[in-house]
Formats: structure tokens, sequence, C-alpha cells
């Protein structure tokens, strides 16, 4: 503990997202025992109420509780980002060491589809599956259609990464001395992975937001975006009812500054050469 | 050689536009979705009527749309109009085509996004570029934590919150639009300024975000460069530091930021659908955001063939790069 702490002293962008991340996960542990989720219905409140007493962060036009909505939707947002991100990076991380054992004509097939697919902007491509999809996605399969492009951009800079690390010269000390060639790339590469992870979790939730703002969402359920595509389709801001996007937009932004923030340490950790210039 | 590189590269393109044409295609057909019919039903529930007829008037909107031919004589005449760019005729504003559409909303969006690209490039690199040198003053380094904050921000947040600011609490700008209600769009000063003043929150909304990863790269390889051999060298010989800056520093470690930009031009159509959808701005994002809405699958089928083309065309930006860096060329070795 003693250790994490000084290290984190050191890594002052590790500790600042971390400290954000920390302080929006208490903030949903926190008040989901005085809140009852169940308010982040349509109709359980009075609607378009400023925040008061009884409703802390204000009610919307169809009688939502925003606290409740808050609570409710965070984790579905944040649960968005992460299914994508991990399946993305699994995917990725899978189809890279594939590419590298057999070599070859596989690798550039892999390679070739990740770079044209790089290419094309994934939000549109997201928008034509959305779109096909009859009725309205669930919180899960809006998590399978971002993912569905998460892995392009992980599986070129992890097979990048493992380029440059199968020539370093202590990847070859390594050797040597007798470890096995994957063993080491694999856990000179974790740092990496942890960090490309966390990019593409931040990538995936700005992607479900974008598609969920645009009215591909989970019409039923409560997330960030959708909260933004209702203040968006009542037109919130030019009425005035600023505390109906105030919340999300609030936790939006601690979310992605915090997952930047723990990218850019991880970073540090995974090239220190970032140290000297730091 | 050369040529053989360039018509390889055309190859590949026409094979991307091809595969995204058919994806489009199929996907929503996969679904089994019915636009025509859906659309008629939703008029025919507004308008209160019997749904009597309605059997007859999908089939006759389905031969005039072609939807009534075999899979594979559709897939031909579709790529055949792709080909052309007839997109046909859109569903939810039906006499109109989608191109006509989409050529309306092009200028918007390609003076918004380009305006946008090249300003906040041109910052970024240059306040980048100081960031890394060591000899820029002291007070510079305090840019680099809202630069960095920003960069990591959506452009529809940032959007959001500038509007608040600067159109609800102190009302300085128009909120919403492309320009006012009842301006005639003409070429004259009151009409470009208004238009001017619709564009400045979006602008504004990008700018600030993309300048701060322009500059976060830009110093990036400042650093590296400034580690190099020939930049010691230089300082050895007693060159001006302006010199070194200029000319050994800022010269290399711009050329990777060049090719950022090429690639972030090639999304300026797709790169702010959501603050054009945020700002109501009159371009290709908003008019996918109604087509997405009124399930008009031709509009939304147009926007994404043209961005995805237009995308593509910055593969041939790859033909000059032998010119910007001697080091380049794409002759076999």
């Amino acid at each position: 503990m003693r250790a994490v702490l000084r290290y984190l002293h050191r890594n002052p962008s590790l500790a600042l997202g971390i400290a954000l991340l920390t302080a929006v996960v208490l903030f949903v542990a926190i008040s989901r025992m005085f809140v009852d989720v169940e308010d982040a219905r349509p109709l359980s409140a009075p609607t378009l109420r400023p925040p008061s007493q009884a409703y802390p962060f204000g009610t919307d036009r169809q009688g939502r509780d925003l606290l409740a909505v808050m609570v409710a939707g965070t984790p579905l947002t944040l649960r968005i980002g992460f299914i994508a991100g991990f399946i993305g990076v699994g995917l990725g991380a899978a189809l890279v060491f594939v590419a590298a054992y057999y070599r070859g004509f596989l690798d550039t097939v892999i390679r070739g589809i990740a770079d044209i697919g790089l290419t094309v902007p994934g939000l549109l491509v997201l928008i034509i599956i959305a779109v096909s999809i009859k009725g309205t996605l669930t919180v899960n399969q809006m998590a399978i259609v971002v993912a569905s492009l998460a892995w392009l951009y992980p599986t070129r800079t992890i097979r990048a990464q493992v380029l440059s690390l199968r020539e370093r010269g202590y990847v070859e000390v390594a050797r040597l001395s007798g470890m096995s060639g994957p063993g080491i790339i694999f856990v000179e590469l974790l740092p990496y992975l942890a960090a490309t992870l966390v990019n593409s979790v931040s990538a995936a939730i700005l992607a479900s937001i974008g598609l969920e703002v645009l009215g591909l969402g989970p019409v039923d359920a409560p997330t960030l975006g959708m909260t933004l595509y209702w203040v968006n389709f009542n037109a919130a801001m030019i009425n005035g009812w600023w505390w109906w996007w105030l919340a999300p937009t609030v936790i939006i932004l601690t979310v992605f500054l915090g997952l930047f923030f723990v990218t850019v340490g991880l970073d540090e950790i995974a090239n220190p050469r970032l140290r000297r210039s730091a | 050689m050369q040529l053989a590189y360039i018509v390889r590269r055309f190859g590949v393109f026409l094979l991307i536009i091809w595969l995204a044409a058919t994806l489009n295609f199929f996907l929503p057909r996969l679904s089994g979705q019915d636009p025509v019919r859906t659309k008629l039903l939703q008029q025919a529930s507004l308008g209160g009527y019997a749904q009597a007829g309605i059997e007859e008037m999908t089939r006759e909107y389905e031969r005039r749309f072609g939807l009534d031919k075999p899979l594979w004589r559709q897939y031909a005449t579709y790529l055949g109009d792709m080909a052309r760019l007839d997109f046909n005729y859109s569903i939810a504003n039906y006499p109109r085509k989608v191109r006509e559409l989409i050529a309306d909303a092009l200028p918007w969006t390609i003076g918004l996004l380009g305006t946008t690209t090249l300003l906040s490039f041109a910052i970024g690199s240059v306040l980048g570029a100081l960031l890394g040198w060591p000899r820029a003053p002291r007070w510079m380094m305090w840019l680099m934590p809202p630069l960095w904050a920003l960069h990591a921000i959506p452009f529809f947040l940032l959007g959001l919150i500038l509007t608040y600011l600067f159109a609800f609490q102190i009302p300085l700008l128009p909120i919403f639009g492309g320009y006012s209600a009842g301006a005639v769009p003409g070429l004259n000063w009151h009409f470009l300024a208004d238009m001017l003043s619709h564009a400045l929150l979006p602008a504004l909304s990008i700018v600030l975000v993309a300048t701060g990863g322009w500059a976060l790269s830009m110093r990036g390889m400042m650093v590296t460069t400034m580690g190099e051999d020939y930049v010691v060298f230089a300082e050895a010989k007693g060159l001006k530091p302006s010199t070194i800056f200029t000319r050994y520093c800022l010269r290399n470690a711009i050329l990777p930021q060049v090719t950022a930009l090429a690639l972030a031009l090639g999304q300026i159509l797709s790169g702010a659908v959501l603050v054009e959808v945020i700002f109501g701005y009159p371009g290709i994002g908003t008019l996918l955001f109604q087509a997405i809405r009124e399930n008009d699958q031709f509009v939304i089928q147009g926007i994404v063939f043209i961005v995805v083309a237009l995308g593509l065309t910055t593969f041939v930006l790859d033909i000059v790069y032998p010119w910007l860096d001697p080091r380049i060329s794409y002759r076999r070795a």
C-alpha cells in the first residue's frame, strides 16, 4: 500500500485519473443508498423541477428524478464501455498473437483489414449497423454493436508494439537467458495492453454516447447518452432547463478526463522514455 | 515505380468503395425492414386515415423506388446508381433527390470543418513546438494542463457548455442553425456576418478541443527531434537558437503532423456529426440525424457512401509525401 502511494506520487497523471474515476464510482455507490433507482423511470416525479431539497438534481420533462437517472445510468454507460473495450482489446490481442505466430499471409490479411477498417469513419458504420437492427436496442446489444469495430485500433497498435518489442535488445537478452519468446513479449506487453484497454473503453463510451445522442440508443434505458438525447430532443438548452444537462455533462466529463489521465499514466509505465520529457 | 504504386492505391480505393456500397445495400435488407410501408403507416396514423389502400400505395411506391424487382437486379441497379452518385429519392422528402439534399448540406460541413481543422492544426503545431522548446517562456508551461484536459473532452460536450455560457447566460451569439430564420441566403455582407456569428460557437468548440491534440503530438515530436545528433551538432556549431528552432527542429518534427493532417482532413465530414446536431447546423451531420429520425434509408446510405468516398480520397495525398520528405520514395528498393 505504501509502495503504491509512493508510486502514485511519482506518477501524478495516474493518480489524478484514478481519483477522478473513484469519485464517479463513490458518487454512484453512496447515492444508491439514498435513492430509489425506480425513480429513473418517467412519471415518477413532478416534471421540470429545478434542483431542490427533494430532487437535488432536479427532474426532467417526462418526470424522471435526475439524481436517480444518474445513479442508474452511469453504471450502464460504463458497462457499455467496458464490455466493448474488453471485447475489442481481447479480440485485437488474440488476432495479433495469431498473426505473429503464423506470420505471412494471415498477418497480411489481418493487418490489411485493420488498416482499411480504420480509414472508414467508425461512427457511420455503427450507425448503419444500429439502423439495420430491428426494434430498439438493449444496453448489452448496444455494447456488442460498439464492440464490432472496437478491435480495429487495438489490433493495429498492439501489432506495432509487438513488432517493436521483438527487435529490442533486452528482449534478445531475456531470450538468451532462457525465457520463452512469447512469454517475454506477453509480460513486456502487459502495461501497454492495459493502456490500450483504458483507451478503448473511453473510445467505446464516446461511440455509444454518439449513437445515443443521434437517437439510436436503448430508448428505455436511462444511460447518460440517452439523457443527452432527451435534452436535445426537448431543446432543454433553449428553454433554460440547465439542470437537465448539467449532471450528465459533469459525469461524462469526469469519466473521460479520468480515463484519459489513467491512459497517460499507464503510457508512462509502458514507455519509460516519456518520463524524461514530462 | 511511382505509377505502379498509384495504380495499386487506386485499386484498393475502389475495393473499399465497393465493399462499403455492398455493406450499405445488404445490411438494411438483412433486417427485413420495410421503410416505405413504415413511412406510409406513420403518415396514415398522423392524418388519422383508415389503413385501406395502404397495401396498394406501398406496392406503387415500391415499383417507383424499384423495390419490387429480384434482389440481384436491385443490387446491379444499385451499383450502377452508386457509380453515377445517384442515390435515388429521399423517402421522407419524396420528390427531392438524395443527391440534392446532400449537395445542399456539404458546403456547410466542409466550410465549418475545413476551416476549424486547418486552424487548430496551425495553432496547435506552433503551440506544441514552443511547448517542447526549452527556451520558450516559462508561462507557457501553464498551458499544458488545460490543453490536456480539453483534448480529452468530446467536441459536442464542450459545445453544450459553450452554448450555455455564450448563448444563454450571456446572449452574445445565436444558439441554433446556420443562419437566422428569415435571412435570405446570398453573397452579401449582411448574410455573411450572420453566417459567421452562427458558425462561431460550433467552430470554437471544435478548435478548442482539436488544438490540444495537435499541440500534444507536436510537443512529443519536438522532444524527440531535439534529442537527435544533428541538433546537438547545430548547437555545437553555434547556430542561432531561432535557426535551430525553425530549420532543424520544427521542419523535421512537423512531418508526422502533416500525415495526421491528411487523415484529419479525410474525417472532416464525419468528425463533427454531433456538434452539428447540438447546434442544429445545416450540414451533413444534421441531415443524417433527421434521416435517422425519419428512417430514411436512402439518405442514410447516400451520406455514408459520400463520407466514405470523400474520406478515402486522402489516399491521394500520399503521393505528395516524397516531395515533402525526400527520404520517402515509393520506388522498390
